[in-house]
């Protein structure tokens, strides 16, 4: 269970933001600028809060009352950014196991192959990332995560910067993580659709506040993207 | 090709290793530097700055004079180390290497520090994000996308050490076989009757040397840039 209590202020704009989320996907929901990525960036230990605390079941990774900031390399949290973030130095194959490699965690060629297989990235292993397409990137970026075997994972937009088509690839496959990984999953994004196919916990967010909270069916229920955006 | 004579040779070779030796143990200084001044902001960056520069600005002959004050054999670290861990500078090729080493730190620590500037950090923090400690991060992520920084800086840095003559005939003076390289038995062969010859030999070689160490670099910093586009 995710527990997110915190205060930050970003310039004259405020995040004060409190919710627990204990479902399989856990949906950051507003228009830009609403403070989801700030959000985001704070539960992987990228950015700290000014007050509060971050906790995932009973470990705490931000308090700041004790005095606690977990760095982001020791909270095994996978994050996949909207814009992938492949390093391009690497091959795929090498950019799938970098988590991996640095957790010191065993080749585990079964689970490796079951990660492979479920975002159907097999004929991409041997490419160089300059040499893939943007949804084909968002599934690689999805397979370096899962195989760092986080305890969390965060989805900032995975969908934001790709067209109409793209996006009707990369859904089923994110519907299939949410039904095999096993990995709990917070998913930002500004389109409703998404949240309700993924079927949601959905917290809404509005100018840094927590605006509405429940299953994208009812939250989102009269929610379009031209309202929001 | 070239009749080049036991002598001349000594000072190519000579050369050759003063520059390697004060690139190669530049090179991890200069990589620190360019990080330090890169990434981070902290009291005295602009002097630690000027400090570095100063080589490039001040007359050679001051920067070897100033060697000779402090690592010469009665200078404060040169007499230190001389008396603790043997270590001998003034008239030997090592001192050589390291007043080529200053030298060329300028060259050598500009290209390193810009191309670290120019690493995305945002790949710096998904690499963190996946498990990577800081240093890690660094090794991992930071020094292979800078290494055609890196390799430029090391080039440059390089053909600076072998061209160096000023600080280095001042702090070690001018003896074949241990601190006479090329730029110095040229000018003592330009002061020599009848030395135009072997002078026009070391410059041929010089000239090699050089187009050598440009290729090289373009080569490299082709193939590393095909790397990081990944492609």
């Amino acid at each position: 269970m995710l527990r997110v209590d915190v205060l930050k202020r970003l310039g004259d704009f405020t995040v004060e933001v409190k919710f627990t989320a204990a479902g399989r996907v856990t949906g950051l929901f507003g228009s830009s600028g609403a403070g989801k990525t700030s959000l985001v960036n704070m539960i992987a230990g990228l950015m700290k809060p000014d007050r509060g605390v971050i906790a995932i079941g009973d470990d705490v990774l931000d308090d700041t009352a004790a005095g606690i900031h977990v760095a982001p390399h020791r909270r095994r949290i996978g994050y996949v950014f909207q814009d992938a973030r492949l390093f391009p130095h690497l091959s795929v194959a090498q950019n799938l196991h970098y988590g991996r490699r640095m957790n010191g965690v065993a080749d585990d060629p079964a689970r490796t192959r079951r990660v492979v297989d479920l975002l159907d990235i097999s004929k991409l292993l041997a490419r160089r990332t300059g040499q893939l397409s943007g949804g084909e990137r968002q599934r690689v970026a999805l397979g370096r995560a899962l195989l760092m075997q986080p305890r969390l994972l965060l989805l900032d937009e995975p969908l934001g910067s790709l067209d109409g088509a793209r996006k009707a690839e990369i859904l089923p496959y994110l519907i299939r993580l949410r039904d095999e990984a096993g990995v709990p999953m917070v998913y930002v994004t500004h389109d409703p659709n998404e949240l309700r196919r993924l079927e949601a916990e959905v917290v809404v967010l509005r100018r840094g506040r927590v605006a509405a909270l429940g299953a994208a069916e009812s939250v989102l229920a009269d929610v379009t993207p031209q309202l929001v955006d | 090709m070239l009749d080049i004579s036991p002598a001349e040779w000594t000072a190519v070779l000579l050369s050759l290793r003063v520059g390697l030796v004060a690139t190669l143990v530049a090179t991890p200084i200069g990589i620190a530097t360019g990080w330090l001044l890169a990434r981070h902001q902290f009291w005295g960056k602009s002097a630690l700055d000027a400090a570095i520069h100063l080589p490039l600005v001040l007359p050679p002959v001051v920067t070897g004079y100033l060697l000779l004050l402090t690592f010469g054999r009665k200078g404060l670290i040169g007499g230190w180390l001389a008396d603790h861990l043997g270590i001998v500078f003034s008239f030997r090729w090592t001192g050589a290497a390291l007043a080529c080493g200053i030298m060329s730190f300028p060259l050598l620590v500009r290209p390193i520090r810009l191309s670290i500037e120019a690493v995305d950090r945002r790949l710096e923090q998904a690499a963190s994000t996946l498990g990577a400690a800081p240093w890690k991060v660094f090794l991992t992520v930071t020094l292979p996308l800078a290494l055609p920084g890196v390799l430029a800086g090391m080039v440059l840095g390089f053909a600076k050490a072998i061209g160096e003559f000023g600080a280095t005939i001042t702090f070690v003076s001018n003896i074949p076989g241990e601190t006479q390289t090329i730029s110095a038995a040229i000018y003592t062969l330009t002061q020599t009757p009848d030395g135009d010859a072997a002078a026009l030999r070391l410059v041929a070689v010089s000239v090699v040397i050089s187009m050598i160490a440009l290729i090289a670099s373009e080569w490299f910093a082709r193939r590393a840039t095909q790397r990081l586009h990944g492609t």
